[in-house]
């Protein structure tokens, strides 16, 4: 890959590559293992222990007493319309985010730094205050309700607005991860597409597809990740109906609140277990392409 | 549209794409925002104003941005060193390491937060050692504290990360052969090479730690005045139906966050101009 990419190109690309060896202001052997007991240390504490307590909450009655929980009725309706919601999520940010990355790596025009600033605001806004908005917009007393009302339309406390949710928080996701690789891959592979003849769906699948899909992939792992266990916008919109409107991380909040812990951690486990396949499959993608580090378009 | 365009490009889409780009941004994102503010413009000034100059409203935003911002200063302390461990040494476990840090990325927050409070409880793991010390981390500021590092330590790791990695070494060979002292080269070389990076990450954490809900709710205790963070108090008025003052906290909130982004933005140009670091 690097070795078609123009020079100017090449520190950035390496980027992606930790230099190997330490250098000198690494300090002597004994403050390297010290700062690398320290990391390793707030990492057991801050990312391990989270981890282990789910796994032994969840089978603190027995594995059999976890997966009976998970086969309640009101439980699997969670997973479905968690798996619904990602289903109707995903395909939307793909068109979206790569039309985005599109527009703004490879043209440059009037407003761009303001479109880029809009694609990232869903970054700084509260999960809350987006299911607020939403309420607002689209809610009982609110602007659109008497649009929507004699239509006999529900979207808050229904799976529109917990759609609609999701899409708002993950939306800066896969943009965001393209726009910094597809600006360093330039435009020259697929100006030199376009002047052999090929059409513009061609050059999109032949030459821009290949060149972005293993950071594409990594972008879609993450984002679904959020997207299924976005928990504070959906909290607002979805009006908390078990067996209806609860996703799975509502679910574990009424059952933790309920006090069955059990049931609250086998629900945790199933997404703390999505999440990890989820960190292993994009730590196999850098493998696969070191050049797409995953350092670039974190969310 | 094609006046838009401040160079024509032999490349095809400018027009599709920035069409779906813009209707989505449209239907997605500014169609909600633009309700949340049109309610605070129907409710007027006075009224917005009304309904933030409560104690307990003011003290939920108070301790919703005191922690976001706490967290971000700990959480690049601690991300520095991470990010510069994760590049620069070499050791078992490294690439174990720099994956688990984008847990906090992929594990929901809700499931963050009970995990947490399992563990900070005064019966849970830790709980139990440090209540006796008479370190109370759940149900107190602490517990929010930690779960807003929890939130923000990858941004500032995979923010630095990069940045470090493209650090030249013969700067720092160079700075110690002319006898600065490891503190001095850190500090003259390093450093300043590493802190808009650093500023960014801590930024993103900030913003993302204001905002934050589940991760803090279960741990948080949610004592009015104490430990109710903002966007709890938004949920609490919009389950009283009072819209208009659940509006008036979520357009404070994003108020608030907007001043301090642009203030770290300002901040950064400036110290852009003044340095001459990039």
């Amino acid at each position: 890959m690097s070795d078609i990419l123009p020079a100017v190109c090449a520190p950035a690309i390496r980027a992606g590559h930790p230099r190997p060896g330490p250098g000198p202001a690494s300090g002597p052997p004994a403050m390297r293992r010290a700062l690398i007991l320290g990391a390793a240390a707030v990492a057991a504490v801050l990312l391990a222990a989270p981890l282990a307590v789910i796994l032994a909450s969840a089978l603190a009655e027995g594995p059999r007493a976890a997966l009976a929980a998970l086969a309640e009725p009101a439980a699997r309706s969670a997973i479905g319309l968690t798996l619904l919601v990602a289903a109707i999520v995903m395909p939307v940010n793909l068109v979206v985010g790569i039309a985005a990355a599109w527009t703004v790596a490879r043209f440059d025009f009037r407003g761009k730094a303001a479109l880029l600033a809009l694609i990232e605001l869903p970054f700084s806004v509260s999960p809350v205050v987006v299911g607020l908005a939403l309420v607002l917009l689209y809610g009982s007393g609110g602007i659109l309700a008497p649009v929507l009302a004699p239509l006999g339309v529900k979207i808050v406390f229904a799976l529109p607005a917990i759609v609609l949710a999701t899409l708002f928080i993950t939306f800066p996701f896969i943009a965001r991860a393209l726009i910094p690789l597809m600006q360093e891959q330039g435009a020259a592979e697929e100006e030199a597409a376009l002047t052999l003849g090929a059409g513009p769906l061609r050059m999109f699948l032949t030459v821009t597809l290949p060149n972005i899909r293993w950071t594409l992939l990594q972008a879609v792992l993450l984002c679904n990740a959020r997207a299924m266990g976005e928990f504070g916008a959906v909290a607002v919109v979805s009006g908390k109906i078990r067996g209806q409107t609860a996703t799975m991380p509502i679910m574990i909040e009424m059952l933790y609140n309920e006090y069955l812990s059990t049931a609250a951690f086998a629900m945790s486990g199933l997404l703390a277990a999505l999440a990890l396949v989820t960190l292993a499959l994009k730590a196999r993608l850098e493998d696969v392409r070191p050049g797409a580090a995953a350092a670039r378009g974190h969310p | 549209m094609a006046l838009l365009l401040r160079r024509t490009s032999p490349l095809p889409g400018f027009h599709a794409g920035l069409a779906i780009s813009l209707g989505a941004l449209g239907l997605i994102v500014m169609l909600p925002l633009a309700a949340l503010l049109g309610r605070g413009v129907a409710m007027g000034p006075e009224a917005l104003i009304g309904h933030l100059a409560q104690p307990r409203v003011i003290a939920a935003l108070w301790l919703s941005f005191r922690a976001a911002i706490g967290a971000a200063a700990v959480s690049g302390l601690l991300g520095l060193i991470l990010a510069w461990v994760l590049v620069r040494y070499r050791f078992p476990g490294r690439r174990l390491l720099d994956a688990a840090m984008d847990l906090p990325f992929a594990l929901p927050t809700a499931v963050a937060g009970i995990a947490l409070t399992a563990l900070y409880a005064p019966t849970g793991a830790f709980g139990r050692v440090l209540e006796p010390l008479g370190l109370r981390i759940a149900y107190a500021e602490a517990g929010i504290w930690l779960a807003l590092v929890f939130v923000g330590l990858p941004f500032v790791v995979r923010s630095l990360q990069p940045v470090i990695a493209d650090l030249d070494p013969g700067q720092e060979e160079a700075s110690a052969t002319l006898g600065a002292s490891r503190l001095r080269t850190l500090r003259h070389v390093v450093l300043p090479v590493l802190t808009p990076a650093l500023t960014t990450g801590m930024a993103l954490a900030l913003a993302r730690g204001a905002g934050e809900y589940g991760s803090v709710i279960f741990i948080a205790g949610n004592l009015p005045n104490l430990t109710e963070i903002a966007p709890l108090l938004i949920v609490i008025r919009l389950e009283e139906y009072d819209y208009d003052a659940a509006a008036a906290i979520g357009l404070a909130m994003l108020a608030i966050a907007f001043v301090l982004l642009l203030a770290i933005n300002a901040a950064q140009s400036w110290s852009r101009r003044r340095t001459g670091h990039a």
